[in-house]
């Protein structure tokens, strides 16, 4: 082995060791009998066990799960659309600056997004007296102005790499405009909406700072209870609700990127 | 194949047409009419308009002014699925996701059509273009060619009044083009539907088309049969644009009938050619003619009406069935000759370095002004 791939080989596993170990750490601990998360006390199951006895988690995993759901749901609707607008239809006034204040909220730091959003929605309720409470109606809101601003790209992107004679070739086989949309442009951008539902759903399923600002009492996210829990020290059933979650969100990038890669092979 | 089907009735009317992207004409000023059946074509190279006056025959865009009339009906502003005429797009623009079936069968779908009915025509097109096997194939399944006749099969199902095709042939490979312009033709032959072909490859339009247009820069330069456009080109833009020409540059020295000698100093000599309508003494002009005109000698041709230049062979190139000859003449000037290799020898006719006479007929040379 030359000394210079040995080198790269080095710098590759210290790379992903730096990535993957501290995963690693909470899932290997999460089958840790002891009571103190850092001790090893020999393998055990019993906080999965007690996970499932715990109400507090399992009604923030339901409404974490109920929000993210609605989300990748509204955002892929929402997304889709705005990326057609900003890829299929001819040039309108202020294209530009619509396409890009779309990726603002990716930029936008959340604690910024959070707090403007806060405030929308206390002056709403002053207004209109709605939203009446904070919780999952104005989570979902939130979490949707930030996740189909991804969706938006994914299929911009899509739409952009697609001959856009397809959707020419419908109209002058005698196919409406709106028709077209159904019979061509939707099926064969339906692997990057699939992409993008997931993806919006992973995002929506991860976020505590947006979620914390327009929460109200009663209503935590999964994220906002584990981040409540650790304030109070690491105890070993918070590992165990962080191994089920990686497992989940891992899953879900897995199945997006098996999507993507499908319907690119198809394309091309 | 000049004439198949043509008849003089305009069919198509393109009055006057401009398109206008900002400040920049795509199409300028262009009057055109095709006649019932044609195989028209719209020759030039990229940039120069033809896409996009295609386009506007389409529908899918809408000129800055003019009018454009198909069988008498005002189609200017009439959306693309409303109007009898069908494309071929260049990509094809097959359905990834349908089957080829599927992708024939989707103009007749939204005509409405009942689902035998449908059945039958798509079959019976496939079949004429020679894909009757194929039906329940996906076009990722398909050669470049067999994509080409889904898309060939998908524009003609609905039989249009007019047949647009954007450089059918440039995505297949020589052998393949050769053989699928015949069949190009015999279809159009035999649905005698009018098809307007966009091309910039100029033997393509001379093979296929009953009459071409020559764009340049969004204007109509020339139209006419494929043998007028090659044989009396008006402007030394066509003349240079289809096929070899050698140009000469030079002085009208006196005009007897249409009988109109030229001087050309880098030719070294006098260069005689006709015209119809001869410019006056002393203009600039220049005379065309085709390598394949020009007769190539060892000895001094006799006939007097004849240009006849002296030169010595540059260079020559053997290509089987004729021989091309660059032969530069007393006035430093190269002429590109042309000839047949009517006999069989193994050896040359001529070598590098002899010396030579060209002479071509008075006929034979084109007198361009513009």
């Amino acid at each position: 082995m030359k000394p210079r791939s040995r080198f790269i080989l080095s710098v590759l596993a210290f790379g992903y060791a730096f990535l993957y170990l501290p995963l690693a750490s909470v899932i290997v601990y999460s089958f840790n009998d002891s009571r103190l998360a850092t001790v090893w006390g020999g393998f055990s199951t019993r906080w999965y066990g007690e996970l499932l006895d715990n109400d507090q988690v399992l009604d923030s995993a339901f409404l974490s799960l109920r929000i993210a759901l609605t989300v990748a749901t509204l955002a892929t609707i929402f997304g889709t659309m705005a990326g057609m607008a900003l890829s299929r239809f001819s040039r309108f006034r202020g294209r530009t600056l619509f396409s890009g204040m779309i990726t603002s909220p990716m930029v936008m730091p959340e604690v910024i997004t959070g707090l403007s959003l806060l405030l929308l929605f206390v002056s709403m309720q002053q207004l209109v007296g709605w939203p009446a409470q904070r919780g999952f109606g104005t989570i979902t809101i939130a979490h949707t102005t930030f996740a189909m601003a991804y969706v938006a790209i994914i299929i911009q992107s899509r739409l952009s790499a697609m001959d856009e004679s397809l959707e020419e070739a419908a109209m002058d086989l005698g196919g409406r405009p709106l028709r077209v949309v159904f019979d061509i442009t939707l099926p064969l951008i339906a692997p990057a909406m699939i992409a993008g539902w997931l993806l919006a759903f992973t995002l929506s399923l991860d976020d505590l700072v947006i979620s914390s600002f327009v929460s109200g009492p009663g209503a935590s996210t999964l994220p906002m209870l584990i981040f409540s829990k650790v304030k109070l020290g690491v105890t070993p059933d918070i590992n165990a609700l962080a191994t089920l979650i990686i497992l989940f969100v891992s899953s879900g990038v897995l199945i997006a990127w098996w999507v993507s890669r499908r319907s690119q092979r198809q394309s091309a | 194949m000049a004439g198949n089907g043509a008849s003089s009735t305009p069919f198509i009317e393109i009055r006057d047409v401009s398109k206008y992207f900002g400040d920049f004409a795509a199409v300028d000023s262009v009057s055109l009419t095709i006649g019932k059946g044609e195989l028209f074509s719209i020759l030039g190279g990229s940039g120069c308009g033809k896409t996009t006056l295609l386009r506007m025959l389409a529908g899918f865009e809408v000129p800055t002014k003019g009018r454009i009339l198909i069988d008498g009906v005002d189609i200017t502003e009439m959306p693309p699925y409303e109007r009898p005429v069908n494309m071929m797009f260049q990509s094809y623009a097959i359905f990834p996701h349908m089957t080829v079936e599927k992708n024939v069968a989707y103009g007749l779908e939204k005509e409405g059509i009942p689902r035998e009915e449908i059945k039958r025509r798509v079959g019976e097109m496939l079949n004429m273009v020679q894909l009757g096997a194929f039906a329940a194939r996906k076009p990722h399944q398909l050669s470049g060619g067999q994509r080409q006749r889904v898309a060939l099969a998908r524009a003609l199902v609905k039989r249009p009044k007019v047949l647009l095709l954007d450089e059918p042939l440039a995505a297949l490979d020589k052998k393949l083009r050769e053989r699928t312009q015949f069949e190009l033709m015999s279809i159009q032959y035999k649905l005698g539907i009018t098809f307007v072909v966009v091309t910039h490859d100029q033997e393509e339009a001379m093979i296929l088309s009953s009459r071409i247009a020559v764009m340049d820069k969004g204007r109509l330069i020339q139209v006419g049969t494929p043998k007028e456009v090659y044989e009396y080109p008006n402007c030394r833009f066509v003349a240079d644009f289809i096929g070899n020409i050698n140009m000469f540059e030079g002085t009208v020295v006196d005009v007897d009938g249409d009988r109109v000698r030229v001087n050309c100093k880098d030719a070294g000599g006098e260069l005689v050619a006709l015209s119809d309508s001869p410019p006056l003494a002393g203009s600039a002009v220049c005379v065309a003619v085709r390598p394949e005109k020009i007769f190539i000698s060892q000895n001094e041709p006799e006939n007097s009406e004849d240009t006849r230049l002296a030169g010595v062979v540059e260079d020559l190139g053997y290509f089987g069935n004729l021989s091309l000859y660059r032969i530069r003449l007393e006035g430093g000037r190269i002429v590109q000759v042309s000839a047949q290799n009517r006999r069989r020898s193994a050896e040359r006719f001529l070598e590098w370095d002899d010396k030579v006479f060209i002479s071509w007929r008075p006929r034979s040379a084109v007198l361009l002004t513009d």
